[in-house]
This record gives structure tokens, C-alpha cells and sequence, in this order.
């Protein structure tokens, strides 16, 4: 977890502080300008949206709306090229131009280089787009069922370690209806407090009871599950039906792993169920790519439910579950993205599976485990430069997800822009996606990264760093780093 | 004797005591130069007790908590439900596979067969240049976009398409998600919140049930596209009720409904919301590429302005050929769902060559729009031929390419109405070769409208595959519902 320093959080309060009641003055003003107007043709209509909703979005995300939603005018490999953008008028709105710039990227989520053409995966991909065409334009238990669809439904669960597999179309989409599929009301779902939208829009969807457990805290998971257990439904007291604790592989705003073998043996003693949510950690972290299972050695056959998606390691779209073949069938039959939603599209189908090969090796070349291995080297060669140079890193080791904390409102967009000149192109997150005062800077390690380009990014997040003040950790002098070892020899 | 004496002199002491004091005037007391009576002391003492009794907590019986090991026994009863009901003998989940692409004609396990089953409209699966242009996409961008819309997963097709679809309908701007059912369960609960009104039809389909049902404002249902239904409602909630003028209020409708295939009268609903001063959502997946003279919608069907419409979705997965879907409105509706609609911010946006599919397929339909003509002549063509099948009639609209066929008599449980559906769908499939489906329903769907099979006809479809179908499907039912 985060320890915020004292003097920090003073400066970042007194900041936010600031810039609301900048906002609030600039409202007011614009109230009176607006009571002077005539009114338009949507007298007696509520507003669309009311005042306070968007405050943050009008007062204060619109002033760093350029460090948001950059457009990219290529694939989203280790280099891009970021098409520039101005504005006119204080970033209200921002036009696009036709010049582009080579930035290392350092935010997709690429975790094993699979986002541009490959040379094994993309001429199959090819071929299964002029024989089956870019979509079924149907759902996948009427007319979208593909030999594919089969094919990959077999070879996930295969991958995974798991008896059966069920494919749908959006990462969101499975976390979201598969939920509600499998518990209705009269239920418990105990989910982490740092849990995916995804995750508590399907909790929320349900009708079952929600409840939260510290992050990572898995005395305090004890400790809720034993209340509950004894305590039932609210009012009534009845017993609950089922219990379900959703965790993640990865928290991707955290970059640091689950304690997945205590949370197996708290839910066991408890008899409770475990969904594991493993879409960042399937394909990146463990020896031979299959997730937080394979790399703290806990059996498949003990988490009852595991969901990944395919979007960030195998470079496609679509999400899986992989349960027992009873659990599958259920859903095969209750599950709505797979009754009313059309199936994937078939060119990524074969994505994941031509990726899903080589990472296994059945290519017939070890280029699956060469990537598996560059990349747990990558991240960690990183992470402990990062640390080295005094930036607040957060997560665990072996994770190719790296928050480094900003917390001021200012660093967020000076940092942003300040990479983006010296071409490396970084990910910053502020609130609503994490706490108000905790905002942070992603980087997102991928396999195709090469030495010398993670030691640019390095050069350039220290100079950005520098600029915008966030080392806050004093810098270790007495190792000499590998960029100074670098220049020597140079 | 001796002891008597005393004894009896000291109770006559007392007594005369007692007496005296009770005989002595009344004590009087002079406090601040003010009188006081006795009585006035033994009264203020009463007060002085009962408001000390008020103020004392009444008796409960003391609250004990569990203890631990009270705790650990309940722990070790507990039972849990299974995760999932037991598999039932003979359940159905197997469903038919395709070996290519899914046109007007493809191969079903093996064998080749006219397809029904797909929302192909207008034909543009297997299409040349569209496929061309995702192969240039593929070789450029590869197939995924590795990050949502707001970490540089923003592709430069993805703003092009937005800005072609806003161009094609004539609105100010649109926006892309990444999932055709994603689109409506995003949009609803990013405009209606805790204490909004929504009035929506009973017949639309899950995706904008669990819209309604995430945005947790009021929802009331009117009965199925009967728009007299739905002006009572409308006159229910805004008479009388002056907070209604200031929550938002919204009427949320399908153009053409896939539960049923029937089409909503628009005019007649925006007449109706101009009147009650509601705001219209409308779900076009179905009508988008199909309806209007260019393939525009059912407002350039009905013939209305499209500012009118404040909010407009529709999947791209039916008449595009493409998959994910878009939402478009005025510049105010587009920009608020790029901060607050969840299916936008939190997940991966859509692979960059299915957004270059979508630009190819509007681009076909503006140079090509006889293709709508072929397939309004087709459904023209499918109502004549399936108007006198026996057992079966025709539930949709004239105009509709779902084209939805009900039993003429019901067997009264839905599971038996399903078991004769699925049984006409896969002997037309075994001994025909035509592959046409019945419509599926999930059980956390709360729509109560009757199933049926779901015709989808396309423009590829020639009128020698009509006339198999209903061949077909005539001599099937006339052998499954006679008995």
C-alpha cells in the first residue's frame, strides 16, 4: 500500500483545494453570464447533466485533456507514432493534425509483443479473414458458431488447466454478465476493494449482497466471511445461498499481485467459492505464461472460476471463462453475452489462438519462451532502476505493471507533457480510476521492448522526473546504475 | 417492670415528638425575600425524582455478542448451495457449426446450406473490398488495440469512423464502444441516475434491461409498442407531479424490436415526448443500414428530424458486417459519455480493422443504395410465401428483416412451445438443408413476449432460396404441428 508522506498530502490537499474553488468562482460567474441569455428551445427539460456531476470533468479534467485520450497512427508496438494536437482555446477543444511523432510507448498493454503483425499469427489471421469474413453478424448459439470458436474454447482450457471454457466477445462484457449468471439474490459476493468496473457493475447487476474486503488483506477477508456466515441475509437472518470472493492476478492500478494460496485456503476452510480475474496476469507473469496460478504454484483445480482476457497479452479482443464442464454448461445455456450478443469476430479468434500456440511452443520454435523470459527480465530490470533513481514504484516483482506515484495535481499533466517532448509516451492516471489525493503514473513493460529501449525510457523518465519533482525517495548513490555503466563503456 | 418504665417513657417521648412536628405550623422558609411553602419543597422533590427516572435508560436484556466459538459452529454448518444447478438429462446446448463464412450460402458440419440464421442484411459478409480494406488494416495495425480509448488505444481509424457515421446520419459527432450489447448497457446508466424516470417498452431486449436496471432511476414499462399504453403512462406520471419538471425523464424504445420484429412508430413517439417534455433513446441495431429511403434509420423512414432524437445506439453487428456498436446525439450527449460511460472508459477499445470494416461498409451503402431496394423486395417477397404456412403466422412487421414466426396456437409452456420450434428448425436443417433458428432466451431475461423462429433475410439471398425456405418450412410444420 501507499504511504503518503505528511508534507505531501498538505501540498496535494491545499492544490485540489485550489483548484475547486478556481471552479466553483468560474461557475458562478458563468451562471450569471448564462441568467442573461435567452432561453433555448429546451425550456422545462432537466439538464442532461446537472451541474455538480460534471463539475470535475468541466473545471478540472478539461485543463489536462491533452494528456488524455492521445490518438496513435500506428499499431501499438514498442514505438508509435502520437499524432499531434492543438488547441485554440485552452484545451475546451483539441484539433488533430496530420504530423506524427516516434514516441517508445511505454503505456499499451502489449505484454508480450503481439500487438503488431507477427510473422507467425498474422497471415493465419489474414487467411481466416477472407474465409470467414470480419464478423457472423450473429450470436453464437444461432448462426456464430465458428470450427474456431470451438477450437479455441478447447485450447484455453487446455492452456489454463482447467476441464471446459466458454468464449465471449469483450473483456467488460464477460466480467459483467457472467455474474449475474452465476449468483442472483439471496446471495454474497465478497469482492477486493481495489476491484475492475467490470467486476462491481456485475456484482451490482446481480441483486446479490455486496461486500468489501481491504485490499489484500486476507485477515480482514477471514474476518468478514465469519461474520457474514454467522450473521446471514441482513434482517432476516437466513443463511446464504452461496458465497462468492472475486479477486484479481494483477490490480492494474497497482501493478501488485493477489495473495492467491491464502485466499484459496481462507475460502476453503470457509467452504465460500474463489473467481479469479486474472486479465492482466494470463499470458505475462508465470514460467510458461499461465498466470498468477503458475507463478505462486497454486493448482487450477482449486479456484472454481478463472476469467482472463485475451486483449492484453495475445494482442486480440474477447474474454474467457474456464470452469467445470457443469459450471460451463450452466452458462452455456443462462449466460446473456452468449445468447444476444454477437460472436467474436473470427479473424480474432485466430489471433488468440495462433498467439496461444506460440507462447506453448506448438509453432514448432521457442520464440513463446524466448518472449516469456524477456519480458520477466524486462520488468524487473526496469522496477529496480526506477527504484534506484528515487521514483515512488509501486507493486510487486515479476508484475509488468509499474504505477509510479505522482500525487500532486500539477505533475500530472507536467509529466505527461514533459515525456511526450522527449518522445517517450507515458500513461497518467488521476481520479475517478484511482484515489483523489493518490493519482500516479502506468508504465506497461512489453516483451518487444529491447535493452536500449527501455534505457532511453529510463533517461527520459528521470529528466521528467526531475522536472516535475517526484522522486521522493532519495536516490541510492553507492550502486553505479546500468546507464552509467552503459555510458562509460561508451 | 423495671423495663417497662423507660420504655414506655421514651415511646411517649417520640409520639409527643411526631405530634408536635406535625402539629407545629408549617415550615415556612424565606429564601430572596420570597415565602416558600413546605408543600412547595416535598412537591419540588417528586419533579426532581421522576425527571431522574425519565432520564435513566429503560431495561433491556443485555446484548451478548457471538462469541468465537459460536461463530466457528455456525462456520461449520453452513452448507452452501452448488455453484451451479445439476446438468439436466437431454438439455440441448449443442448448436450447429459453421465451417465458412457466414453468407446467404454456407456449410453447416459438412454440408452446404442456405442461411437464415445470420442479421446479414445487406449482404456485406464475403464482400470484396471490405475485406480488402481490413487486410490493409490487419497488416498495419494487427488485430488488437491493446488499451482503452483514454491510455493511447485512440487508432486514427477508430476517429475516422466516428466522424463517417456522424457524417452518414447528420449529427454533430459519435462515439465508438467496442461491443454491440455493450453500447445500451453503457449509455443508459451514464444519463439516468438514482431518482430519473424512464418509461420503457416491455419488449426490449436484456441488454437494455440491464441498462435500465444498472442506472437504478424509476423504470415503468408500457404494454408492447401500443402507443396508447404508452400515452397513459406518460399522462400518469407527469400529471399533477410538479417535481417531475425537474428530474430527467426518458423514454427508451427499440426501432425494430428482435423479441418480436415489430417496428416503433416514431412519430407518433415524438409527438408524444415534445408533448410531456421527455427525452427519447433509441436503439437502432436492427434499422441502421435498413430503414429510410438511404438506409439512414427509422427517423429518415419516419421522416423526422434527427435533432429530434436525443440519443441514438445501435450494434454494428447486423447490417455492417462488423462488430461493436455506437452511440450518437448532439455534441454535449457524445462528449459526456467519454468521461462517464463505462463500457467506454474501462475497457480496450475496438480492433482498428473492424472500425475500417464499419467506414467501408457506410461507404458502400452511399454508392450502392439499390442493395436496399433487393432486400426490401426479398422480405416483400418472404411475407407472401410464408403468410399461409400451416401452424405458423407471421408476427412482424411488413417492412422488418427479422421476420418472426409464432405459433398460430399455443401449447400454453413456453418449454413445450420450444421443444416443436426446435424440433421444425432442426428437421428443416437435417432434411432440407436450410439453417434457421428459433429465438433463445436466457432466464435472467424478465421480457414475457412469446418465442418464436427468427427469420433474418439479407439482400444476398436470391428469390430461389426464399422459395426453398418456405417450401421447406410449409411441409415441415404441416408434419410436426398436425400431431
Amino acid at each position: 500500500m501507499v504511504r503518503l508522506p505528511y508534507s505531501t498530502a498538505l501540498t496535494t490537499l491545499f492544490s485540489y483545494g485550489l483548484l475547486f474553488a478556481f471552479g466553483h468562482l468560474r461557475d458562478f460567474f458563468r451562471r450569471i453570464i448564462d441568467s442573461r441569455k435567452p432561453t433555448t428551445n429546451l425550456k422545462d427539460y432537466a439538464p442532461i447533466c446537472l451541474g455538480h456531476e460534471d463539475f470535475y470533468t468541466r473545471r478540472l479534467f478539461n485543463r489536462v485533456q491533452d494528456c488524455c485520450n492521445r490518438p496513435i497512427a500506428s499499431a501499438p508496438d514498442a514505438w508509435i507514432d502520437v499524432i499531434e494536437r492543438y488547441s485554440n482555446d485552452g484545451n475546451k477543444t483539441i484539433h488533430r493534425t496530420s504530423k506524427t511523432s516516434r514516441c517508445l510507448n511505454l503505456g499499451s498493454y502489449n505484454y508480450l509483443g503481439f500487438a503488431a503483425a507477427d510473422e507467425y499469427c498474422t497471415p493465419r489471421v489474414i487467411e481466416s479473414l477472407k474465409k470467414y469474413s470480419a464478423s457472423t453478424c450473429s450470436v453464437r448459439v444461432d448462426g456464430g458458431n465458428t470450427k474456431l470458436h470451438i477450437e479455441l474454447e478447447e485450447l484455453v482450457a487446455r492452456f489454463v488447466g482447467k476441464p471446459a471454457a466458454i468464449l465471449l466477445g469483450m473483456g467488460y462484457a464477460t466480467n459483467s454478465t457472467i455474474i449475474p449468471a452465476l449468483i442472483g439474490k439471496g446471495g454474497l459476493i465478497i469482492s477486493d476493494s481495489l476491484n475492475h468496473n467490470s467486476i462491481v457493475n456485475g456484482a451490482r447487476g446481480s441483486g446479490a449482497a455486496v461486500r468489501v474486503f481491504q485490499h489484500n488483506n486476507i485477515a480482514h477477508l477471514e474476518e468478514v466471511l465469519r461474520e457474514q456466515i454467522a450473521q446471514g441475509q441482513p434482517r432476516t437472518h437466513r443463511p446464504w445461498n452461496k458465497i462468492i470472493v472475486i479477486v484479481e492476478g494483477i490490480y492494474s492500478m497497482e501493478g501488485e499481485l493477489c495473495k492467491l494460496p491464502e485466499v484459496i485456503s481462507v475460502c476453503k476452510k470457509y467452504k465460500a467459492y474463489t473467481y479469479l480475474d486474472e486479465a492482466h496476469s494470463i499470458g505475462a507473469i508465470g514460467k510458461s505464461g499461465r498466470g498468477v496460478c503458475d507463478l505462486l504454484g497454486v493448482d487450477p483445480a482449486d479456484v472454481d472460476i478463472m476469467m482472463g482476457t485475451f486483449t492484453k497479452s495475445f494482442g486480440s479482443c474477447g474474454g474467457y471463462i474456464a470452469a467445470s464442464k457443469e459450471i460451463i454448461h450452466h452458462l452455456k445455456q443462462t449466460c446473456p453475452a452468449h445468447i444476444y450478443a454477437t460472436s467474436m469476430s473470427p479473424p480474432a479468434v485466430q489471433q488468440v489462438i495462433s498467439a496461444i500456440k506460440v507462447i506453448l511452443g506448438e509453432d514448432g520454435t521457442n520464440r513463446g519462451a524466448k518472449k516469456l523470459a524477456q519480458i520477466r527480465e524486462n520488468s524487473n530490470f526496469f522496477r529496480s532502476e526506477l527504484k534506484k533513481m528515487g521514483f515512488e514504484v509501486l507493486g510487486d516483482n515479476d508484475s509488468p505493471v509499474m504505477p509510479i506515484m505522482l500525487y500532486n495535481p500539477a505533475k500530472i499533466p507536467s509529466f505527461s507533457r514533459e515525456c511526450l517532448r522527449l518522445n517517450v509516451a507515458a500513461v497518467v492516471v488521476a481520479f475517478p480510476a484511482t484515489p483523489l489525493l493518490l493519482s500516479r503514473a502506468r508504465i506497461c513493460i512489453s516483451a518487444s521492448h529491447t535493452r536500449e529501449d527501455l534505457i532511453k525510457g529510463l533517461e527520459v523518465l528521470s529528466k521528467a522526473g526531475d522536472v516535475s519533482g517526484i522522486k521522493y525517495f532519495p536516490v541510492e548513490q553507492e550502486k553505479t546504475t546500468a546507464v552509467e555503466k552503459l555510458k562509460k563503456i561508451q | 417492670m423495671d423495663m417497662a418504665f423507660p420504655v414506655a417513657n421514651a415511646t411517649a417521648a417520640v409520639l409527643t415528638r411526631v405530634s408536635a412536628a406535625f402539629n407545629a405550623p408549617l415550615a415556612r422558609a424565606v429564601v430572596f425575600g420570597v415565602h416558600i411553602d413546605g408543600h412547595l419543597v416535598v412537591e419540588g422533590l417528586l419533579i426532581a425524582v421522576i425527571v431522574f427516572q425519565l432520564t435513566r435508560k429503560s431495561y433491556k436484556p443485555p446484548k451478548k455478542p457471538l462469541t468465537e466459538k459460536e461463530i466457528d459452529e455456525l462456520c461449520n454448518e453452513w452448507q452452501p448451495e452448488p455453484l451451479c444447478p445439476p446438468i439436466k438429462e437431454g438439455a440441448r446446448i449443442d448448436t450447429p457449426m459453421l465451417e465458412s463464412a457466414a453468407g446467404p450460402h454456407t456449410i453447416v458440419d459438412g454440408k452446404e446450406v442456405v442461411n437464415f440464421a445470420s442479421a446479414n442484411y445487406l449482404g456485406l459478409i464475403g464482400n470484396e473490398k471490405i475485406i480488402d480494406s481490413c487486410v490493409g488494416s490487419l497488416e498495419k495495425y494487427g488485430v488488437g488495440s491493446c488499451g482503452p480509448r483514454g491510455f493511447y488505444g485512440t487508432i486514427d481509424v477508430h476517429l475516422d469512423c466516428e466522424a463517417k457515421i456522424a457524417n452518414f446520419l447528420g449529427t454533430p459527432d459519435s462515439i465508438l464502444y467496442s461491443y454491440g450489447i455493450s453500447t445500451i448497457f453503457s449509455v443508459i446508466p451514464a444519463f439516468c441516475k438514482k431518482g430519473d424516470i424512464i418509461v420503457a417498452d416491455e419488449g426490449v431486449h436484456w441488454a437494455v434491461q440491464n441498462g435500465l436496471h444498472l442506472s437504478r432511476s424509476t423504470v415503468v414499462y408500457f404494454k408492447h409498442n401500443d402507443m396508447a399504453s404508452l400515452a397513459s403512462t406518460l399522462e400518469k406520471l407527469t400529471r399533477g407531479n410538479k417535481r417531475a419538471e425537474k428530474i430527467r425523464r426518458y423514454i427508451v424504445v427499440e426501432s425494430i424490436y428482435q423479441n418480436s420484429g415489430q417496428i416503433a412508430p416514431l412519430d407518433e413517439i415524438v409527438r408524444l415526448k415534445e408533448e410531456y417534455r421527455f427525452r427519447v433513446i433509441l436503439e437502432e441495431s436492427h434499422s441502421f443500414g435498413v430503414l429510410g429511403k438511404s438506409g439512414r434509420g427509422l427517423a429518415e423512414h419516419y421522416g423526422v428530424p434527427i435533432e429530434k432524437i436525443d440519443i441514438i445506439t445501435a450494434g454494428m453487428g447486423n447490417a455492417l458486417a462488423t462488430d461493436g456498436g455506437f452511440c450518437t446525439g448532439s455534441v454535449r450527449v457524445v462528449d459526456h459519455q467519454r468521461l462517464s460511460s463505462s463500457g467506454y472508459v474501462f475497457s480496450a477499445s475496438l480492433p482498428p480493422y473492424l472500425a475500417s470494416a464499419a467506414v467501408s461498409a457506410v461507404n458502400y451503402l452511399e454508392e450502392n443504395p439499390t442493395v436496399l431496394s433487393t432486400l426490401r423486395s426479398n422480405i416483400a417477397l418472404m411475407h407472401k410465401e410464408l403468410s399461409d404456412t400451416p401452424g405458423l403466422e407471421i408476427s412482424s412487421h411488413v417492412l422488418s428483416p427479422i421476420v418472426f414466426l409464432k405459433l398460430k396456437k399455443s401449447t400454453g409452456s413456453p418449454t413445450t412451445d420450444l421443444d416443436l420450434l426446435e424440433t421444425i428448425t432442426e428437421r428443416v436443417l437435417k432434411e432440407d438443408s436450410v439453417f434457421i433458428v428459433t429465438s433463445k432466451k436466457s432466464n435472467l431475461d424478465r421480457c414475457k413476449l412469446p418465442i418464436g423462429i427468427r427469420l433474418f433475410v439479407s439482400a444476398g439471398h436470391t428469390e430461389s432460396d426464399i422459395f426453398t425456405l418456405s417450401n421447406s418450412l410449409k411441409r415441415v410444420s404441416a408434419s410436426v404441428l398436425s400431431d
